[in-house]
């Protein structure tokens, strides 16, 4: 490959207890480039996620981001995550705080901004992604969408190399999930390297420029969305895209 | 509690007037019967002369009130420094990895051994015993001593609440804080124990009702104060009287206290029900 490497993945092994859940994941992601995680539910999405934003130790194997092994025993953890973003299916967003402080928390405390410029850039951030006028409201007043979107904007606050999404609107109600695409698509087109797990598959084959089905633990298959939605070669994928298919989400 | 306040609901669902006239009346009879009873029985006029001693009140309740004082003192210095302690326990006590283990062992041991015994114990041997070592520079001031040996006990129950509330955040938003890049200590800081404190606050008024009336516990180690000086003026004319006035201003003090805690959980559940901020 000729494009710089933002993340690569080696033989990534991580169980709970007996559950072995990676069991060894290569991957590798370039600069600027889009890949979408697919699979059944409990395949493991969510665990790679976490741990590429090390909130979860892995067994083995070697996770590197921008050249940097992230995984070597000395790495600085918090350094790390400074340059990863990642937001959760369920926002997570901190209650007790404006919707503001929730954006500027880390820009001040971690990358010592100073307040004033932290608020800018963070009104500049909603005034971006149309949350303006919610600035010092708290989270339980935003709607789902709404709220999903400050949990992007949160981390794109600390402008992250690398951004990862895991099923950002399976917890929305359908008619607020475009919100939130429509947000991916214009950061995709920005050029922000992103790993997004999702079932959304017509989103998937829309944005990404490749598509991994991850299954029993490995990387199975992975290619550019048309072939691998088109005409995926390993029979588990085409099961598994029948089903998708079955259930009406494709 | 609830039989008080289950009849004024009942109430409420009568027709307005009709009902507080029942009331009313229900009330008169059933509280004039018990009063006859009562005013009729043998011994009323022995327990009138030694408890109900209008004199003796008047006089006590001046120098009750002015004793009070201390006890008040005695009551904000030391929560002060138990929030302080307490909160320093719990957070000893969360602290990760094995590193930490012997001060996290220490925590325990602390909280389970302050947990376990009686406060007036503690009160008596610091109190007593560590002034009578004449150790030089050691304090011999009881209230010295008593504020020590309230904050002692009561900073292990306060650091069980904290530590509750810290664990009632659930660890997806330590989770997203770390993810931000902050570090252990700043995710504690700044988001769960803002979360954490917000939600203990009930329990920990509750501990300070408690506190309140432990501070009487210190008369035992010479600390004159409001307990104290009734238990002089009962000793000096035979009168019990004196230690009506203290449970008076215990009372009047208190119940607002016990109010207030009560409206804050009942709020609190309220807004969980409601699927409020978790
Ligand atoms: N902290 C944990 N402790 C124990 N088991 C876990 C933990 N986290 C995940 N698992 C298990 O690991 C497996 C993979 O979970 P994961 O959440 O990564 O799947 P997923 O692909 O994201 O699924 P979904 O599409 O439903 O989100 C599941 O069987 C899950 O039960
Ligand atoms: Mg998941």
């Amino acid at each position: 490959m000729s494009a710089p490497v933002a993340l690569r993945i080696e033989g990534v092994h991580k169980s709970f207890g007996k559950l072995e859940v990676l069991k060894g994941v290569d991957l590798e992601v370039g600069e600027h480039e889009v890949v979408c995680l697919i699979g059944a539910s409990g395949s493991g999405k969510s665990t790679l996620l976490r741990c590429i934003n090390l909130l979860e130790p892995i067994d083995a194997g070697r996770i590197i981001v921008e050249g940097e092994e992230i995984t070597a025993p000395a790495a600085d953890v918090d350094a790390i995550r400074r340059r990863i973003g990642i937001v959760f299916q369920a926002f997570n967003l901190f209650p007790h705080m404006s919707v503001l402080a929730n954006i500027t928390l880390a820009p001040i405390r971690v990358l010592r901004r100073p307040r004033a410029r932290a608020e800018a850039d963070a009104s500049e951030l909603l005034e971006r992604f149309g949350l303006a006028d919610k600035r010092d409201d708290f989270p339980d007043r935003l709607s789902g969408g709404q709220q999903q979107r400050l949990a992007i904007i949160r981390a794109l606050a600390m402008e992250p190399d690398l951004l990862l999404l895991d099923e950002v609107t399976s917890a929305l109600d359908p008619e607020l999930v475009a919100e939130v695409l429509e947000i991916i698509r214009e950061l995709a087109g920005q050029g922000m390297t992103m790993v997004i797990a999702t079932h959304e598959m017509g989103f998937a084959r829309e944005i990404a420029d490749r598509v991994c089905f991850l299954d029993a633990g490995v990387i199975l298959e992975q290619g550019p969305p048309d072939r691998i939605f088109g005409s995926p070669t390993e029979p588990r994928t085409r099961q598994f895209l029948a089903r998708i298919v079955a259930a009406g989400r494709l | 509690m609830t039989g008080v306040r289950a009849p004024r609901r009942r109430v409420g669902r009568m027709s307005g007037g009709r009902a507080v006239l029942i009331a009313l009346v229900s009330t008169i009879v059933f509280f004039g019967v018990i009063g006859w009873v009562v005013v009729n029985s043998p011994g009323w006029p022995a327990v009138q002369r030694s408890f109900l001693d209008p004199a003796e009140f008047r006089d006590a309740l001046p120098d009750s009130i002015a004793r009070f004082r201390i006890n008040v003192q005695l009551f904000l210095i030391a929560e002060v420094l138990i929030l302080v302690v307490g909160l320093l326990l719990a957070v000893l006590r969360s602290l990760p990895g094995p590193v930490f283990f012997p001060i996290r062992a220490l925590a325990v041991a602390y909280v389970d051994i302050f947990r376990a015994l009686p406060g007036i114990l503690v009160i008596f041997v610091l109190g007593f015993g560590v002034p009578a070592l004449r150790i030089p520079g050691v304090p011999k001031d009881p209230f010295f001593w008593a504020v020590v040996a309230l904050t002692l006990v009561y900073s292990a129950y306060v650091s069980e609440v904290y530590r509750a509330g810290i664990e009632s955040v659930h660890p997806s938003q330590e989770a997203a804080a770390r993810s931000l890049g902050l570090s252990r200590f700043q995710a504690l800081r700044f988001v769960i124990l803002p979360q954490a404190v917000r939600r203990v606050v009930p329990p920990l008024l509750n501990d300070f009702i408690g506190l309140q009336k432990d501070t009487v516990l210190v008369s035992f180690i010479g600390v004159v104060e409001v307990f104290r000086t009734a238990q002089n003026k009962q000793a000096a004319h035979f009168n019990w009287t004196p230690y009506l006035a203290t449970a008076l201003i215990f009372i009047l003090v208190t119940i607002p206290l016990a109010r207030l805690t009560d409206w804050l959980i009942a709020r609190d559940r309220r807004t969980q029900a409601r699927g409020g901020v978790r």
